[in-house]
């Protein structure tokens, strides 16, 4: 390790080897004016028409999502990613991350939207053929065609390749006919496109389009769910339906192509709407503390509850902070890959950032989760009753966990991905790990540095060194047995997740007091919090790793390092927490 | 038929009202500004329906206000005004920020000018009037429905216990009020657009103030509930006399 070169270029999973330069590093506070100006129509939007139909939509009321879907193609917020040439704004990819952020406060709609916008759209914007792009895209830009997304099945989840719908070229050879069954289809009631994934002969993973009103195309009844009520989910059954040949999206046998690559964009999505959700249930239960009065004062001047409230925006700052990090390192990745005349250049830029995609569909909907869960905490017994928004909030957050992948099969892949590209040559991860053994064996480094942060800029480079030395030692250990042992990858996974929020808080914070940003303080406070406390939570979860693969000498030497690189100085978390509680309780709301 | 729309900056409705300088001064420090609503819901899109409806040719907006001004012109751009004028000089003087605008329109020739009934931030309400005493136009104050006409505006007011409509020449200075129109959110498009239509920022022509602030003060704090029992009557009415001095 040691390397601390400051680039902007720094790749997919690079985080770890190499430290970001703040001036580097894209945060909220950078978004330009137009940006800002999306912000408030998509907030207008969510106002006026989406919030006060929370209940009728919860309801399924009829005709009503399609309403609010055809309201947001008006107002060019479905294609506002799209190329211009299929009736697009080719909006940058940060923009679109804004955009999902915003919407992800309309419950019900931010899924369908999300939905409709990616996983029912994009594989045809990216996959599909000029005609088949021709045909639907410019129709699902506007809105004026709804789209869906057919992977699941009752068999195959996680497992999405062992599928078993299949698609058998007719005898004609005009047609593919499919016959399966798909599940949990997201606008399934309404949605008049379908990329459907089967199997050509039942071996070929594939995917195709299909049309609703295709003949043998029949739906199940509405599921009845948890949360995300008013999100049409119905089941699909094919039933000898015969498309047209020229449907097949992509090439045959490479269906898992489309699914995977599809589904790096819609992880970080997923944290984008997760991190607009969690702001609006903060807003939600500041505003409740306030007026909310026990013991003749209102709840907000308890300490406990200042906990809570605070504990909420430092995880919202976490996400958010991780999320426009790295949606600017795909837009510029991109930017990149189109100058190299790249043909898919964000999924490239995707592909790239896979492993940041998936840590932030991770700790984006398990921050919402604390977010949403603190929130009917705060609420008390009003929390429970449905009366109160809070209580919608808390059920439609947990779905956020399981779909785009579980978060267990992120945590994996995250690592799976580390360990690939390392051996692929892409990322050097073994040699700063052999190098941090040596590094144990010496004394600690003493030095100090009074420049600002520089403390805590030592921490996360500690941090990493702790990832570095657990991960290397038990690659080197375990070799391919290591896929096996998916609680050591799920405690290398949380170091990494906890790591990434810690530096992406930092850096933000850090940029924020260079530019004399009125919320530095604040920012300050939310950094050295969350370090503190991640500091504890990555000598946990690198102990537990340590304990299950090594022993004597080794494990000594090896506890011993993963204490020296998880120690943070002590720091008075619960004056800061007041203070972040305070300018909660005075803005009313999530003040950056 | 050009149409000139006064858009007003006013703080957001949710700001925590604060004075510096001795009270003297509103302290807009970390205050978002908004278009004040009569402003952007009701005048700017009924001269936006107007221009739809090929009534007008041409929809100008004009702001009084310094460079912080611009976003709140730039939102009223993306809404659909083709161009904006910025009279660079701030005031919080209802004669000077009329003269201001009518200095300025005196130099493009427009037939309608649009403004809210008032500010939600000062609630004068006299800006309208004052631009066309200036412009020498006609005025109707306090509309709640706009139709243009063969030169011709025939307006609807609310009045006590009903409404009357009244016909009126243009030119012509209307100040509108709910009914006129129906707000719209601005869409990606015309956000788009916004960044490159002219936002022209003119030099402040020489006018007289005819009033200062030389104090704000705040409504006193609300205080806290007494609950009497309703078998204590008595208590009730003393405190009434002695404390609310209400009767």
């Amino acid at each position: 390790m040691g390397t601390q070169t400051l680039s902007s270029a720094i790749p997919g999973g690079g985080f770890l080897l190499q430290a970001s330069a703040p001036e580097d590093t894209f945060t909220p506070e950078n978004f330009n004016d137009e940006q800002r100006m999306i912000i408030d129509m998509c907030n207008e939007f969510l106002n006026k028409d989406v919030i006060p139909h929370l209940i009728e939509l919860d309801a399924k009321k009829e005709g009503l999502m399609q309403s609010l879907l055809d309201e947001a193609g008006k107002l060019g917020l479905l294609g506002a990613a799209f190329p211009e040439q299929y009736g697009g704004l080719g909006k940058d990819f940060v923009t679109a991350t804004i955009i999902n952020e915003c919407l992800g406060g309309g419950h019900s709609f931010a899924v369908a939207m999300a939905a409709h916008n990616g996983i029912g759209s994009l594989p045809i914007l990216y996959f599909g053929t000029q005609e088949q792009k021709d045909k639907f895209i410019p129709k699902l830009a506007a809105g004026e065609m709804k789209g869906a997304y057919a992977l699941t099945e009752p068999g195959s989840g996680s497992d999405a390749l062992a599928a078993k719908t299949t698609a058998k070229l007719s005898e004609d050879g005009k047609s593919w006919v499919l016959n399966g069954q798909k599940i949990w289809i997201t606008n399934a009631g309404f949605a008049d496109v379908f990329t459907v994934f089967a199997k050509v002969d039942g071996k070929d993973f594939s995917a195709f389009i299909v049309e609703r009103n295709t003949p043998g195309l029949s739906f199940g009844e509405e599921e009845h769910k948890m949360g995300i009520k008013g999100s049409s989910t119905r089941q699909l059954f094919f039933e000898n339906c015969a498309i047209p040949k020229e449907n097949l999206l992509g090439e045959i046998g490479r269906g898992h192509v489309i699914a995977f690559n599809i589904l790096n964009i819609g992880r970080l999505k997923l944290a984008a709407a997760a991190t607009g959700g969690a702001k609006l249930a903060l807003k939600t239960t500041i505003n409740y503390a306030k007026t909310r009065e026990q013991f003749k004062v209102p709840i907000a001047s308890f300490g406990a509850v200042q906990h809570k409230l605070a504990e909420m925006a430092i995880k919202i700052f976490a996400s958010e902070s991780a999320l426009y990090r790295t949606a600017d390192w795909i837009e510029k990745k991109e930017q990149e890959l189109k100058s190299t005349g790249h043909d898919n250049a964000v999924l490239g830029a995707a592909e790239e950032y896979a492993i940041e995609c998936a840590m932030l569909k991770v700790l984006g909907s398990e921050n919402l989760d604390f977010v949403v869960d603190e929130g009917v905490q705060v609420h008390g017994g009003n929390g429970f009753s449905d009366e109160y928004n809070i209580s919608r909030a808390y059920r439609d957050s947990r779905i956020n966990r399981i779909f785009e992948g579980t978060n267990e099969i992120n945590r994996l892949l995250v690592i799976d991905m580390y360990l690939k590209r390392a051996m692929k040559g892409r990322l050097n991860i073994m040699a700063p790990a052999m190098a941090i053994q040596k590094e144990l064996m010496s004394i600690p480094d003493f030095d100090t540095d009074d420049a600002p942060f520089a403390a805590e800029l030592k921490v996360i480079a500690n941090f990493k060194k702790a990832i570095l030395m657990c991960a290397g030692a038990a690659a080197q250990k375990l070799m391919m047995q290591l896929e096996y042992e998916q609680e050591i990858l799920m405690n290398l996974a949380d170091m990494l997740i906890d790591t990434f929020q810690a530096e992406s808080i930092l850096i933000r914070a850090m940029k924020m007091q260079a530019a004399g940003n009125e919320n530095a303080a604040i920012a300050a406070d939310i950094a050295r919090t969350f370090i503190f406390d991640a500091g504890d939570r990555i000598n946990i979860a690198g102990k537990n790793a340590i304990n299950a693969f090594a022993d004597g000498d080794e494990q000594r030497m090896m506890l011993m390092g993963v204490k020296r690189f998880s120690k943070v100085a002590a720091y008075n978390t619960k004056e800061a927490r007041r203070r972040i509680a305070a300018k909660l309780v005075e803005k009313g709301h999530y003040p950056f | 038929m050009k149409i000139l729309v006064c858009i007003c900056p006013v703080p957001d409705t949710t700001t925590k009202v604060a004075f510096s300088d001795n009270n003297t001064h509103f302290n807009t420090q970390g205050v978002t500004f908004i278009i004040n609503p009569y402003d952007e819901w009701y005048s700017l899109v009924r001269a936006l329906e107007l221009k739809e409806a090929g009534v007008a040719t041409a929809v100008h907006l004009v702001t009084v206000g310094k460079a912080d001004a611009e976003p709140v012109i730039r939102k009223a751009l993306a809404l659909g005004g083709d161009e904006a004028i910025r009279i660079d000089t701030d005031s919080n003087d209802t004669y000077a920020v009329a003269a201001q605008i009518a200095e300025y329109a005196k130099t493009d020739g427009y037939d309608l000018v649009l403004c809210g009934k008032e500010s939600i931030d000062y609630n004068n309400g006299t800006v309208g009037a004052m631009v066309a005493e200036l412009l020498d136009m006609n005025y109707l104050g306090f509309a709640a429905k706009i139709d243009i006409a063969g030169g011709t505006a025939t307006v609807t007011r609310e009045i006590e216990g009903g409404e009357e409509t009244d016909a009126c020449s243009l030119p012509l200075v209307i100040s509108c009020q709910k009914g006129v129109a129906e707000a719209r959110i601005p869409n990606m498009r015309g956000i788009m657009a916004a960044r490159t239509k002219p936002l022209k920022v003119v030099a402040p022509a020489a006018v007289d103030t005819v009033s200062t602030i030389v104090g704000y003060e705040l409504p006193p704090a609300k205080t806290g509930v007494k609950m009497i029992s309703a078998d204590n009557m008595d208590e009730l009415v003393n405190l009434l006399h002695t404390e609310a001095k209400v009767i």
